[in-house]
């Protein structure tokens, strides 16, 4: 249990991926089955143990211990689970000589009842030192909060056994906790574990942006064009049965979009973009989509509201059909015939855009016909869907991003290569009538700049500071002085979480506007424009 | 008399009437005894200091050799006359030097505990529990959160990250008098023999542990002249916590940061300090050493002092002991 509440701990403090990388790999490679597949199931969300909930904990912990203790404890660290991990009382007699393994505690307390539930945590608390507590209710409590992905942890899996990420993807919902088969295999002891499970993640091909050359080298007759669709990508498979959804990255997403589930009577692996609103009427945008994201069920009133439907641009099977291997001018004509047999309200077909040349093209990129068209794709005629991301048959042409003149309001240090440099940027933008107008935050970012430039900000942060919280520094910044970040950005969503209203998606910086006056920054009313489009 | 009559709270410090000293003042007083070399506790201009000769060795390493008019060595376990009161010092196992001191009048006894902890530590005597009738204690680390590892387990944790991370530096954080010194006497100890970077503003202070027969290896100056950034790769520097943050720290291969503090046993601390390895290695009593203390002592009242005061006056209560809250102004923390 230790070296499982060790690796949270470290991860949940390191910032960079490779970091991360390196800390799992190291724990899957040095920790024995079946505690590691555990801690895998545990990262991923794959581990299921019956909830405690807070008030359950916080009974157990004043059943202990003096209350008012306890709550000068809870004021100060301001976090339960932690609080109680370190509080918990101990005697010396209670750690065994035997720590119990992350196994031991799993099993315990999926044996547990929802009437003995609480003592059996209670119970092993007694006997795990402070961070294996602290484990221990995050486990309980659900959502370890470490700042992992799924997919990181498949990636780690990858780096362990010097695979491509995309066979474990493609294996992942096939196996179960604790994962002792695909661990073997990945330290070369075991055959690769078979594919036996139905309905089973596909890994997806992806697209290159078109750089600056590219399409000079590339004849228009090879390619397809189609509109790029902002959406989530997903893969609908259906086979004997199993219906279900997956993200670009294998996460099985089907809890969240039981409306589309139910639209899948087919046998097939459809690959496309999943969207809400009316096919045939309306398309919703990004921020519509949004409303039915990151959640792991959905009511009825909001699938009501945004229904969900999937706009189809690909075919991987039909039946026992392995299309993947055909050219995407035949795959392209399969789907085609097929998604005319589907729900009209659940499966459309992305079109194609007709173009002669790469000119008529751009036209058509800069000036989409629907604001949920962020630009086009090129697909290969005669190209197989390959997994990952190779480079020639898809092209990715994005529409060019927004801007926007923002001004520098708090910089924070950042982590690693970068830990003495001020180098994630906080930015606001005027609101307010003439004469009393004041900087509204509208967004962070931590990257579009040179090494060069990073240096100029982290001396204009120091020298222009007018007040420090931790590792962050308020910036100067009024009408007559201030730093202009030209900052670029996808797309804009509603927000309410922010006090402007708006989030941005994906901002960087784009330049440093170092001879624009802080007054003549943009206005909110500039961004609240671009909502409503 | 009472025990108020013996000690008790001026703006410039722990007062003793009938001797007229001082205890840690915070300004300049006619006479200061002072119970370590931390600058919030020792600081310069006083008339006359009476402290562990390693005190004033320290004091004056910081505050130059005239940091007071005289100065008088207090020997640990010595019993010494001022005015009809007798003062001892007695081991706090805080840092080098650091002391208890025990004052006694007319049959009434206080010890003054300064800063201390339990935990052992191989860069000063350990603390000797004194019996008294008042006893005062700090509470820097006053709440039942606060429990210290072992210190050797987080070493391990340190260097299993050097092992994992080869090609990055490991900045550790860590005060310049007491915390530094036993950050790499632990090092040794747990068999690290590669040379140790330090950051200018230990060199003086290690060098007096090392002349004291603290033995901590070999330490090199973390400046730039002393090689190109590829030379600090997979090396521990240690630093004050100050530095990390700031240009200095450019020289180091993508740094880890780590803080050897006992406040790092709060996540929220380690994430709001962008520390990505926090170290618990503390030189002040954590809950279970407050209290276990305290109980040792066979104290009848207990006085608390710089910290989390509240806490433990209401454990003193539920355990019947009598209890107040001392407050003096002018700690910090520097110590941990």
């Amino acid at each position: 249990m230790n070296r499982f509440a060790e690796l949270l701990d470290r991860l949940v403090l390191t910032p960079s991926r490779n970091g991360k990388l390196t800390l799992l790999s190291d724990y899957f490679r040095s920790v024995e089955d079946p505690d590691r597949g555990l801690a895998l199931a545990a990262i991923t969300g794959d581990l299921t143990i019956a909830a405690v909930k807070p008030a359950m904990l916080r009974m157990l912990v004043m059943e202990r211990m003096d209350p008012v203790l306890f709550g000068y404890s809870y004021d100060y660290v301001g976090d339960l689970a932690e609080t109680v991990s370190l509080v918990w009382p101990q005697s010396p007699g209670d750690i065994a000589n035997h720590e119990p393994t992350l196994a031991e505690v799993v099993a315990k307390l999926q044996a547990a009842s929802r009437s003995d539930g609480p003592k059996v945590l209670a119970r092993l608390l007694d006997s795990a030192s402070i961070s294996a507590r602290f484990a221990i209710i995050k486990l309980v409590t659900g959502g370890l909060r470490i700042g992992v992905s799924a997919r990181l942890a498949k990636q780690a899996l990858a780096d362990l056994g010097k695979v491509d990420v995309a066979e474990i993807e493609e294996l992942w919902h096939g196996l179960t906790p604790p994962y002792t088969e695909l661990f073997a295999w990945l330290e070369g002891k075991a055959e690769k574990p078979k594919k036996t499970a139905l309905a089973l993640f596909r890994p997806v091909m992806l697209s290159n942006p078109i750089g600056d050359g590219d399409l000079e080298k590339l004849d228009p007759a090879d390619y397809a064009a189609e509109w790029k669709w902002d959406g989530i990508r997903v893969q609908a498979v259906s086979e004997g049965g199993i219906r279900r959804l997956y993200s670009r990255t294998g996460d099985d997403v089907s809890g969240a979009f039981p409306d589309l589930a139910e639209a899948m009577n087919f046998s097939a692996t459809l690959d496309g973009e999943l969207l809400v609103g009316d096919p045939l009427q309306a398309t919703g945008t990004f921020s519509d989509l949004q409303q039915r994201l990151n959640r792991k069920s959905v009511t009825p009133k909001i699938q009501q509201q945004y229904p969900a439907f999937m706009r189809c641009y690909d075919v991987l099977q039909i039946g026992e059909e392995d299309l993947r291997a055909r050219s995407f001018r035949e795959r392209r004509a399969r789907l085609e015939a097929f998604v005319q047999m589907l729900d009209s309200s659940r499966f459309d077909l992305s079109p194609l855009v007709e173009f002669t040349d790469w000119q008529a093209l751009e036209e058509l990129r800069r000036k989409p016909l629907h604001p949920v068209i962020e630009g086009v794709m090129l697909k290969r005629w005669d190209s197989p869907y390959l997994t990952g991301r190779p480079k020639g048959p898809w092209f990715k042409w994005k529409r060019d991003p927004h801007t926007v003149d923002a001004v520098l309001m708090y910089a924070q240090r950042g982590h690693g290569k970068r830990s003495s440099f001020y180098s994630d940027y906080t930015f606001g933008v005027w609101s307010g009538p003439e004469g009393s107008e004041e900087l509204v935050p509208v967004g962070k970012a931590y990257f579009g700049f040179t090494d060069e430039e990073l240096r100029q900000i982290d001396k204009y942060v120091r020298d222009n500071t007018i007040e420090r919280f931790g590792p962050v520094r308020s910036v100067r910044a009024d009408r007559r002085q201030g730093l202009v970040l030209e900052v670029a950005f996808e797309g804009l969503n509603r927000s309410t979480r922010h006090k402007s209203g708006v989030a941005m998606r994906f901002p960087r910086i784009s330049r440093l506007r170092w001879d624009k006056p802080a007054a003549e920054a943009d206005r909110i009313e500039t961004l609240q424009a671009l909502l409503d489009t | 008399m009472r025990a108020s009559d013996l000690l008790h709270p001026r703006p410039e410090g722990l007062y003793c009437p009938p001797a007229d000293f001082f205890i840690d003042p915070v300004r300049p007083v006619n006479r200061a005894l002072i119970t370590h070399g931390h600058s919030d506790h020792a600081r310069s201009g006083h008339r006359s200091v009476l402290a562990t000769q390693q005190t004033l060795d320290i004091m004056g390493l910081r505050y130059g050799e005239d940091f007071a008019g005289t100065t008088q060595a207090a020997a640990l376990g010595e019993a010494i006359a001022l005015n009809g009161v007798t003062v001892t010092f007695h081991p706090a196992g805080h840092v080098l030097g650091s002391a208890q001191i025990e004052v006694v009048h007319q049959g009434s006894c206080i010890v003054a505990s300064g800063d201390y902890k339990r935990h052992r530590d191989a860069t000063c005597e350990p603390f000797e529990p004194v019996k008294c009738d008042v006893f005062i204690t700090e509470a820097t680390f006053g709440l039942p959160v606060f429990r210290h590892p072992p210190d050797t387990e987080e070493i391990a944790r340190l260097l299993k990250s050097t092992a994992q991370f080869p090609e990055r530096a490991h900045l550790v954080g860590a005060y310049a008098l007491g915390k530094a010194q036993r950050v790499m006497r632990l090092l040794r100890d747990a068999g690290y023999d590669k040379p140790i970077y330090i950051h200018g503003t230990l060199a003086k202070l290690s060098d007096y542990y090392q002349r004291q027969g603290i033995d901590l290896g070999t330490l090199e100056p973390a400046t730039v002249e002393s090689g190109g950034k590829d030379d600090f790769t997979g090396a521990i520097v240690v630093g004050p916590p100050s530095a990390f943050a700031d240009r200095w720290a450019r020289r180091f291969p993508d740094p880890i940061s780590c803080f050897a503090s006992g406040w790092m046993r709060i996540r929220q601390r380690a994430k709001q300090g962008g520390v990505e390895l926090p170290l618990i290695i503390s030189d002040h009593a954590d809950w279970d050493e407050l209290t276990a203390t305290i109980r040792e002592t066979g104290a009848g009242e207990i006085w608390v002092t710089h910290g989390r005061e509240e806490a433990l006056v209401r454990w003193c209560e539920l355990e019947g002991i009598a209890a107040r809250p001392l407050h003096l102004v002018g700690y910090e923390d520097e110590g941990d």
